[in-house]
């Protein structure tokens, strides 16, 4: 089902109640997500990523705008009429009831001509658990599964009723660094099969960017880029959205454009087209620097990290805002570190100019 | 590495030796010698003899007129009160938990009966229910406004005084229940019934699937201890009917115990030791029943 988000704002009241204003936790957030898609909304922790995702499943309400499923205007709707499911970030499995109840729960709660015969029920009970591969659990307690045993419980009792649209949110966040990988293929892999329009929560970049379609990134309640994960990684929009994704971090340096060349330190770095001269901040991928015994940019050698496929370089300049510049270089090339200073070129399709004071990226055609 | 538990051992059992000392000296030594008491036939506390051994006693007080009385009343009481003060104060606090404005006040005035004295309260229900040459009581009045007859609560009908023990202990023993229940309530996670409302659970549903078994370990130790504590009931009985327990048939068997050590009819140790061992099989017993029932219904 196609969802979409029409300025969507939601304000709560100050817990300190000396200060009057709200607390905007979303603020116009629109956003059009196609049917059959995974969206991750990706940003750092109180960024309103966890608020927007309780407003598409109902548990709150907005302040105002829209939200719209298909055709249908659900903003007033409650949560258990909208057609949706919800894995939360604890899974809130009912502790003392087994897998099997706690996926036919959702069932057994229609009524009516809704309401399937009991055979029914577990036979979708037993699809939903056969999906996420938990059909040998199904007389166990919450308990006695794993963390990503639980997940999965979770997932099933969330897809039993084939909702229009699932929510997840923050659902790796409870499992292991390598659990995580797993699961993170199984989420994509069960959307796949289902095809139903997911919406994930995360704060991790890494696992949005791999499994997503579309990623939107949000600080401070409100959305600063919407796009496919490789696009956004290319072209960020600004400085907040080039630092939050990418591991290791991009890289950013005090610069400034003079005669439309561009200077880190005293190094003339690139030629740059269209800018008067000003301050910039630089922000350079890691993977845009190429060690070369004429680079223009020349940076104090720190260390060698290698990391098997990849080498990554530690060095230090006095203009980069990180204590440490991280570049990655391919594991054949041949480094030396031992002198003094370190020589690097930069790809310019890697680096990214953001205005000083907007921190808005700058278009400089490189 | 063993000798090493070893000198751990004895340091453990040295910090638990001042609460053995006391427990064995208070507790232990006399429950025993209660039991002793209670198969020596005539012993005399002044003079520390008796006659023989054997279970005469055990014998006399099973026959006992008073006694079978004290059995009926407490059972009575156990039985009515337990469960319905455990379900009124279910009620109140899932009441008092869905409530925002005005929560903690009504906490507070709720939890008043607790840090009353018995016997203050005691005098509170003789002005609502007691009749005296002057008035039929508070109650009584309320009912002549709808027509009913007035009742001596106090030295009346059996019936009419069972009634005024059963709301003057289920009044009593509430605040703590509903103390407990409140807590236990609001100590639920939220993300349950979220859960609970994006799958479309009615409250009833909600109410019975999910927030009872979630508390049910405190639902279910408030009844141990409420069987317990209703067992022991004797101070809210003087409290309403004064120390003369048999004559007004209200007795419990902690009151006949009292009474056989101290009342008028006092001065017999053996049945009264007697009387405290069947008092202690019976709420044994019970508890024993109920652990194995929770077995099923209490999910931890």
């Amino acid at each position: 089902m196609e969802v979409i988000l029409q300025n969507l704002t939601k304000r709560f009241p100050n817990r300190d109640r000396k200060k009057r204003e709200d607390v905007i936790a979303v603020k116009n957030f629109t956003l059009e997500i196609p049917d059959g898609k995974l969206i991750g909304l990706l940003g750092p922790s109180g960024c309103g990523k966890s608020t927007a995702l309780n407003l598409i499943s109902g548990l709150i309400k907005p302040t105002y705008g829209k939200i719209f499923f298909g055709e249908n205007d659900v903003t007033d709707l409650p949560p258990e009429n909208r057609g949706i499911g919800l894995v939360f970030q604890n899974y809130a499995l009912y502790p003392h009831l087994t897998v099997k109840q706690n996926i036919l729960f959702p069932l057994q709660n229609l009524k009516g001509k809704d309401r399937p015969s009991k055979s029914e029920m577990l036979e979708k009970a037993m699809e939903a658990a056969k999906l996420v591969q938990i059909d040998e659990l199904m007389d166990r307690k919450p308990g006695e599964l794993s963390g990503g045993q639980q997940q999965r419980v979770a997932i099933a009792r969330a897809l039993v009723k084939r909702p229009g649209v699932l929510l997840l949110d923050e659902p790796l966040s409870n499992l292991d660094a390598r659990l995580r990988l797993q699961t993170r293929e199984e989420i994509r892999r069960i959307q796949k099969e289902t095809n139903i329009t997911t919406i994930f929560v995360t704060h991790d970049q890494e696992e949005a960017m791999s499994i997503s379609d579309l990623i939107v990134v949000m600080k401070d309640g409100i959305v600063q880029q919407t796009g496919k994960p490789q696009e956004v990684y290319d072209n960020p929009d600004n400085l907040f959205v080039a630092r939050f994704l990418g591991t290791p971090p991009i890289n950013v340096f005090e610069g400034h454009i003079r005669d439309q060349r561009l200077y880190i330190g005293d190094d003339a770095v690139l030629d740059v087209k269209g800018l008067s001269d000003r301050s910039v901040y630089v922000g350079i991928r890691p993977e845009g620097f190429l060690l070369q015994e004429n680079g223009p940019l020349r940076c104090e050698p720190g260390g060698v990290e290698v990391m098997g496929r990849d080498i990554s370089i530690v060095s230090r300049n006095k203009a980069s805002l990180n204590p440490a510049i991280r570049s990655i270089i391919g594991a054949d090339s041949h480094i030396d570190t031992s002198g003094p200073i370190i020589k690097f070129a930069l790809v310019p399709r890697k680096v990214f100019l953001f205005d000083h004071e907007t921190e808005e990226r700058l278009e400089t055609g490189l | 590495m063993n000798k090493k538990w070893k000198n751990n051992g004895l340091k453990a059992w040295l910090y638990l030796l001042p609460a053995i000392l006391f427990l064995g000296a208070f507790m232990v030594y006399p429950l025993i010698d209660v039991f002793i008491y209670s198969f020596e036939e005539g012993y005399n506390s002044a003079s520390q003899t008796y006659w023989g051994v054997g279970s005469y006693n055990y014998s006399y007080v099973l026959h006992d007129p008073y006694f079978l009385q004290a059995v009926k009343n407490t059972f009575i009481l156990v039985i009515i009160t337990v469960p319905l003060s455990t379900g009124i104060a279910l009620l109140i606090s899932t009441g008092l938990c869905s409530i925002r404005p005005l929560r903690n006040l009504f906490q507070t005035i709720y939890f008043l009966p607790y840090v009353t004295n018995t016997l203050a309260v005691g005098l509170v229900f003789m002005v609502l229910f007691k009749k005296t040459a002057y008035s039929d009581g508070f109650i009584n009045l309320i009912l002549s406004w709808f027509g009913g007859k007035p009742v001596d609560f106090i030295d009346g009908p059996y019936w009419a005084k069972m009634f005024v023990l059963c709301v003057y202990t289920i009044w009593v023993v509430m605040p703590f229940k509903i103390l407990i229940l409140t807590s236990a309530l609001s100590s639920v996670n939220q993300e349950y019934y979220n859960a609970a409302r994006v799958d479309g659970t009615s409250r009833f549903r909600i109410f019975m699937r999910i927030t009872l078994p979630m508390i049910s370990p405190m639902i279910f130790y408030l009844i141990i201890t409420g069987f317990i504590g209703a067992f022991k009931a004797y101070s809210d009985v003087v409290a309403l009917f004064g120390t003369n327990l048999n004559a007004a048939e209200m007795n419990t068997i902690v009151g006949y115990v009292y009474d056989m050590l101290y009342g008028d009819s006092g001065g017999y140790p053996s049945y009264a030791s007697a009387a405290a061992i069947l008092l202690f099989a019976i709420v044994l017993t019970i508890t024993c029943i109920n652990l194995l029932i929770s077995k099923k219904k209490v999910h931890y």
